[in-house]
């Protein structure tokens, strides 16, 4: 299969996982706002937290089985524990404070036709962008 | 209970399969789609460096063709088949929090090359460089937590789209 063709197929299972669980329990398919409604201040009830888990729980076991699967590994591009560190700390904070994540914002608020998604979609794809370029000449 | 878990249980292995199938799993092919200046010089389906590799796009727009249609399709006066009602974000408002949440996310995802998803996926394939960078973003999630707390913004399950 051309990888083109392989990543619409990924995408359309994230689609069609995104539906189920709006369809099953009326949720945004947000993987930010799923684990860090586990996190913190304002934890939610038992019952809340068990779906959470099952959800996360879900997406490691299958990630880890597809990817041994299809013979990937892990990170691609070498990065130092420091910067990954720091870049995880970004990740973290910065979709819980803008309240969603690439899936989301990206998969699901664009679904959505959300206007917040869209600006938030919009500001984190430029800010990608501009930090790769940044990199790319400190770099070079 | 069960009822919902098994079906978030069920949705959580589709997409992780899904994100793995779709290369997002890759670090290499999500900065390859980042580095837009890669297009000058080409554009590549396999993350060659210095290429771009418009793969994301591939996964977004599948993902997105999909979920168009679910949030269109689906019934919200009636309930969801495991809950009592939908529990969907209801704002509209363009505020500071979420333009800066979005600027430091794209900084940190620009640095590595891993959104939330793809490091949850990634992380029971044992290596360490995927362990460092989700307990980072667990305690990053954990501190913006305790920072809208602080401001005094609700932390609900309606505030956080993911």
């Amino acid at each position: 299969m051309h990888p083109y063709l392989q990543s619409l197929v990924g995408g359309v299972m994230i689609g069609l996982a995104s539906w189920l669980l709006l369809a099953s329990l009326g949720r945004v398919a947000g993987i930010s706002g799923i684990a860090g409604g586990l996190l913190g201040p304002d934890a939610p009830s038992a019952e809340e937290r068990g779906w959470r888990w099952a959800f996360i729980l879900g997406l490691m076991v299958a990630g880890v089985l597809t990817m041994g699967w299809l013979g990937q590994s892990a990170i691609t591009v070498p990065r130092s524990p420091w910067l990954l560190g720091a870049a995880g700390l970004l990740v973290g904070f910065g979709t819980v404070l803008g309240s969603g994540c690439t899936s989301g914002h990206g998969v699901c608020g664009l679904g959505r036709r959300s206007s917040r998604s869209l600006m938030a979609t919009l500001v984190f794809m430029g800010l990608g962008m501009a930090t790769v370029a940044i990199a790319k000449t400190l770099v070079a | 209970m069960f009822q919902r878990a098994f079906w978030a249980l069920l949705s959580g292995l589709l997409f992780g399969a899904g994100l793995a199938v779709g290369g997002m799993t890759q670090t290499a092919k999500v900065l390859g789609f980042l580095d837009i200046g890669g297009m000058a010089k080409g554009v590549t389906s396999t993350a060659q460096s210095g290429l771009w590799d418009p793969s994301l796009a591939f996964v977004m727009g599948g993902a997105l063709l999909v979920s168009l249609v679910a949030f269109a399709l689906t019934p919200r006066k009636s309930k969801p088949w495991a809950d009592g009602k939908f529990h969907l974000p209801k704002r509209n408002d363009i505020d500071g929090p979420l333009l800066a949440g979005g600027a430091l996310f794209g900084v940190g995802w620009g640095l590595a090359g891993y959104c939330p998803g793809p490091a949850l996926a990634s992380l029971l394939s044992g290596s360490t460089d995927v362990f460092m960078f989700v307990a980072a973003m667990v305690a990053g999630m954990w501190l913006a937590r305790r920072f809208n707390r602080l401001l005094g913004r609700a932390n609900g399950a309606n505030e956080q789209v993911g």
